[in-house]
């Protein structure tokens, strides 16, 4: 019943929104409906948490034996609550943004939900498969439609790339349906033994799925296009849930369905991975624009949680999991002090900032400690998923290059430490402009979502156990099928 | 047998009736009512209610495969006069009853080679499918490049009618019949080269009906030029029947040869989806861009051939149904476009939004994105070349080529709804535009559910 409840409050509220003329009452709606998801997930994890409630079992398809099969298990709670956490924070933040059309801004951000959530709690092939694109859909059109300059063309790119990927995904998810003997179901491609070369194939198409998703080195180079292009409300969405979705993807209908070939080839991507957290972090120290620096800082931090799972471990895939919510809503939170500032001074060139902190001090606060969370200082999120991650890829039984990994890998938080310090420092420390000087303090609004952002950081870095207790099993189930055990 | 008699009886009735009706709307609501009670009429037989027995000498034979196209040929045409009788009516020479009258011969054709168990009738229904089509492409009298069409189709049509024509003679030869159950149990050692001779001169003039590559060069002068109404019925149903025609055969009479024709379909699968995707992305006029994308569609539609079995007979039938119910949305509206070019469509969204969310929803059905019937029928088709296994490049292929689909359908959509123009359309009545949301519903409906199609053909 809650997975149902889940995807259809968006999804009927952005059906309704098209039709509600008011701008200030579609947003409304729009947040009270982004509201009752989350109220639904916070019972579903305390009060409704018992299989007669987790789970929806429907015939869909009888003739391709296809279910309308939706479960929350440990990491779709995570990445449930991921969604609904940060959607009353999108909207609310970005109350003040100026969108013409707004009630259609609105409803298609509430459809992306209802797609977002669908991928994160089916447990069918097909299923998955269908949310998957349609999640892009409503994504595609608020790109195109809301976006800066050269929309189009940049959106179309991201969009082409993706549904290459997602058609390939397909001809995988088709391959092990007929090696399961005909059936979409979770439960049955987990007990799939399939021959080497037959497992190879597959990884292959799936990987190029999620790897175009999350975005793995070499195929990022739709993103930092698309996050500059895309309104920020959207580029929210993007990078804070639907980046996930890759790593997601690696994690349910990857490593434990073709757990052979990840173990067998997992040094190939854990390389690329390392490759694209170097490659990234050094472009990120040369960006000018702050949405691109988050961007690539972003193909970083994805980087590394791609690294722990091609190299890993019990620790290190604990650590992607939490690290999946913790840069979910760092991500986010660096988005909203970036839209609080455009909104300001019209701008996100680093060179026309400077001395915000003087006029704007609650503003400054919470930024660096989210640019500290962003770099996994102790005491906050970050450092509880990049600790246990790197821990984990040092001591992983399945790589021989453990040790250069964390080596490399430790150096991108260095870098990391670098592109974001000194963007703190010119921004808002340091002389103040013409631009700056008559700066005042952030609106009441962008300082609650950002508490709420800060206070989220530090309870996690601080007591991460109820968290990491969620996914237990589903790490073990992952390691069982490499044989890590 | 139903949906032959009565199409053809309704074709001669509705000739007579512009000498009784000269008001064009009068004409109109007549051919409306007959193409329902053929669609009664078809269904009755369907469902085993009525029908009429006649003894065809085991020349026709009426699977549910079939009769299920029937209905959908015979309710997507009637959807078709709900849209495009307007336009049918504007054009200037003639009375509109006469196309009426030809649209319901080809109809008669569509139940022919629907139901043939007979080389011959296969013939027979492929003519009476193309004689009123190369009518209907010269209609606008006054226009040259309608008369440049219709001769050019004429001539390659007739062309290719030779070929299949010669082919069924050498089959003849080899088998001693041009009955399709006694060819595939005879067997006559020492003419297997006649046989196959005559197979490949049939799949070479199936393949030039349904405008697969090689054998497309008429296709896009041909769609060009016919009044825009006309291409949209020749892009979908007729082409759609004549895929209905070839894979009967093709599960027959090929599969009773011992040559492997599944390279030869591979090679003209790979070049029909890649001449009509790569072409489709230069065009700068939409109608050429359909007619290049009905191309590329084609080559998806014939993986149906390429990986014969269960799976691929349901999926043709729902790709034809999403395909033909796309198509004719769109050419609908472009009907009504005073500027055919993508610039023409700019700003639609804001002019016309019903009819801009609806092309949207037959775009991204074109364009096999889920939630729409376009999905499901293309994968149907890859499901069914994985599972037969064997030419995986071909799958591949095929989806490269549908990414790249995705870039000249999306094109519109961005014209549409992310460019400030000023499109407009004139007379837009509302049961136009019900009509399109209608099919937009349909599109989506069966995008969640096809089984509501497909199981019709298990009855």
């Amino acid at each position: 019943m809650v997975p149902v409840l889940l995807i259809l409050i968006p999804l009927l509220t952005g059906l309704g929104l098209f039709w509600v003329k008011s701008d200030s009452a579609a947003r409304t709606l729009a947040f009270m409906a982004s509201l009752a998801s989350l109220c639904i997930m916070l019972a579903a994890l305390t009060v409704w948490d018992s299989p007669k409630y987790l789970a929806y079992d429907h015939v869909w398809l009888g003739i391709l034996n296809s279910r309308f099969h939706f479960a929350l298990d440990g990491m779709s709670k995570l990445l449930c609550l991921l969604t609904v956490f940060c959607f009353p924070l999108i909207i609310y933040s970005t109350w003040n943004n100026k969108y013409p059309d707004s009630n259609r801004f609105h409803a298609l951000l509430m459809l992306s939900q209802a797609g977002l959530l669908g991928v994160f709690l089916s447990m069918d092939a097909l299923l998955f498969y269908f949310f998957w694109e349609l999640a892009l859909i409503p994504l595609y059109f608020l790109c195109s439609r809301w976006g800066g300059e050269k929309r189009i063309q940049v959106t179309i790119k991201f969009f082409l790339y993706t549904f290459l990927g997602s058609l390939f995904m397909l001809i995988g998810m088709i391959m092990l349906y007929n090696k399961a003997g005909g059936s979409f179901a979770y439960a049955d491609f987990l007990k799939l033994k399939m021959a080497p070369g037959e497992e190879f194939g597959i990884f292959l198409m799936l990987m190029l799925a999620f790897a175009i998703k999350m975005p793995l080195f070499p195929f990022h180079t739709w993103q930092p296009d698309t996050y500059e292009t895309a309104p920020t409300g959207v580029t929210m969405v993007l990078s804070a849930i639907m980046a996930k979705m890759g790593v997601f993807g690696l994690l349910r209908w990857l490593a434990p369905v073709v757990p052979s070939a990840t173990y067998q080839y997992g040094d190939n991507i854990a390389t690329l991975a390392v490759i694209g957290m170097l490659y990234a972090s050094f472009i990120a120290i040369q960006q000018n624009d702050l949405k691109r620096l988050v961007a690539y800082s972003s193909i970083a931090h994805i980087g590394l949680m791609i690294l722990a799972v091609f190299a890993p471990s019990y620790g290190g895939i604990q650590g992607v999991m939490i690290q999946m919510f913790s840069h979910g809503i760092n991500i986010l939170g660096m988005w909203v002090v970036i839209n609080a500032i455009e909104n300001k001074f019209g701008t996100r060139k680093i060179s026309d900032l400077g001395g915000i902190a003087q006029q704007s001090p609650s503003l400054t606060l919470f930024t660096v400690i989210i640019v500290l969370a962003n770099i996994a200082m102790p005491l906050t999120n970050a450092f509880v998923g990049e600790f246990m991650m790197f821990n984990g890829v040092l001591g992983s039984a399945a790589t021989k290059f453990g040790v250069a990994y964390t080596v490399a890998g430790g150096l991108t938080i260095i870098l990391g430490a670098v592109y974001s310090l000194r963007m703190v420092q010119n921004v808002f420390y340091g002389p103040t402009n013409q631009l700056t000087a008559k700066a005042t303090d952030i609106s009441l609004n962008v300082q609650v979502v950002l508490a709420i952002i800060v206070v989220g950081i530090l309870l996690m870095g601080i007591y991460p156990k109820p968290m990491l207790a969620l996914t237990e099993d589903l790490s073990h189930l992952i390691l069982n099928r490499m044989n890590l055990k | 047998m139903n949906a032959i008699i009565f199409s053809a009886v309704f074709g001669v009735l509705l000739m007579f009736s512009s000498f009784l009706f000269q008001n064009k709307s009068t004409q109109r609501n007549i051919a409306i009512v007959a193409i329902v009670l053929l669609l009664l009429a078809n269904f009755a037989e369907q469902f085993g209610i009525w029908r009429i027995q006649v003894n065809n000498h085991g020349m026709l034979h009426f699977s549910s495969f079939g009769l299920l196209f029937n209905s959908i040929a015979i309710g997507i045409t009637g959807l078709y006069f709900l849209l495009s009788g307007k336009d049918i009516e504007a054009i200037d020479s003639g009375s509109p009853a006469d196309y009426y009258a030809l649209i319901f011969f080809i109809l008669c054709g569509v139940a022919v080679s629907s139901a043939y168990n007979s080389l011959l009738m296969l013939f027979i229904g492929i003519e009476i499918i193309s004689i009123p089509l190369y009518i209907l492409t010269g209609s606008d009298k006054r226009n040259l490049k309608s008369n440049e069409a219709a001769l050019k189709y004429f001539l390659m049509g007739s062309f290719s009618t030779g070929i299949m024509l010669m082919g069924i003679t050498l089959i003849y030869g080899a088998k001693a019949t041009f009955n399709i159950d006694q060819i595939t149990e005879m067997v006559h050692p020492g003419r297997e080269a006649w046989f196959n001779a005559g197979l490949l001169l049939l799949l070479i003039s199936l393949a030039f009906k349904v405008s697969a590559a090689p054998f497309h060069f008429w296709t896009p002068d041909v769609y060009d030029g016919a009044p825009t109404v006309f291409t949209s019925f020749m892009a979908t149903i007729v082409k759609a029947a004549v895929f209905v025609a070839f894979i009967r055969l093709y599960a027959t009479v090929f599969s009773a040869s011992k040559y492997d024709w599944r390279l030869i379909l591979s090679i003209i699968v790979a070049a029909t989806l890649f001449i009509g995707n790569i072409t489709a992305i230069f065009q700068q006029s939409v109608k050429r861009m359909l007619a290049y994308s009905s191309i590329a569609q084609a080559g998806f539609m014939l993986f149906a051939l390429y990986a014969y079995n269960g799976i691929s007979k349901e999926g043709l039938i729902l790709y034809t149904f999403g395909y033909s119910v796309a198509t004719v949305g769109i050419f609908a509206v472009l009907g009504r476009m005073k500027d055919y070019t993508f610039e023409g469509f700019n700003g639609l969204a804001r002019t016309q939004p019903i009819l801009a969310a609806t092309t949207s929803i037959f775009l991204l059905s074109l364009a096999g994105i889920p939630l729409t019937i376009g999905f499901f029928s293309k994968y149907y088709m890859l499901a069914a070349a994985v599972k037969n296994g064997g030419h995986l490049w071909l799958v591949f292929f095929a989806i490269l080529c549908a990414v790249v689909s995705v870039y000249y359908y999306f094109r519109v959509i961005q014209s549409m709804y992310f460019k400030t123009g000023d499109a407009d359309t004139p007379f837009v009545t509302p049961l136009f535009k019900w009509t399109l949301v209608a099919m937009a519903a349909i599109v989506i409906l069966l995008g969640l559910f096809p089984n509501l199609l497909l199981q019709y053909l298990y009855f």
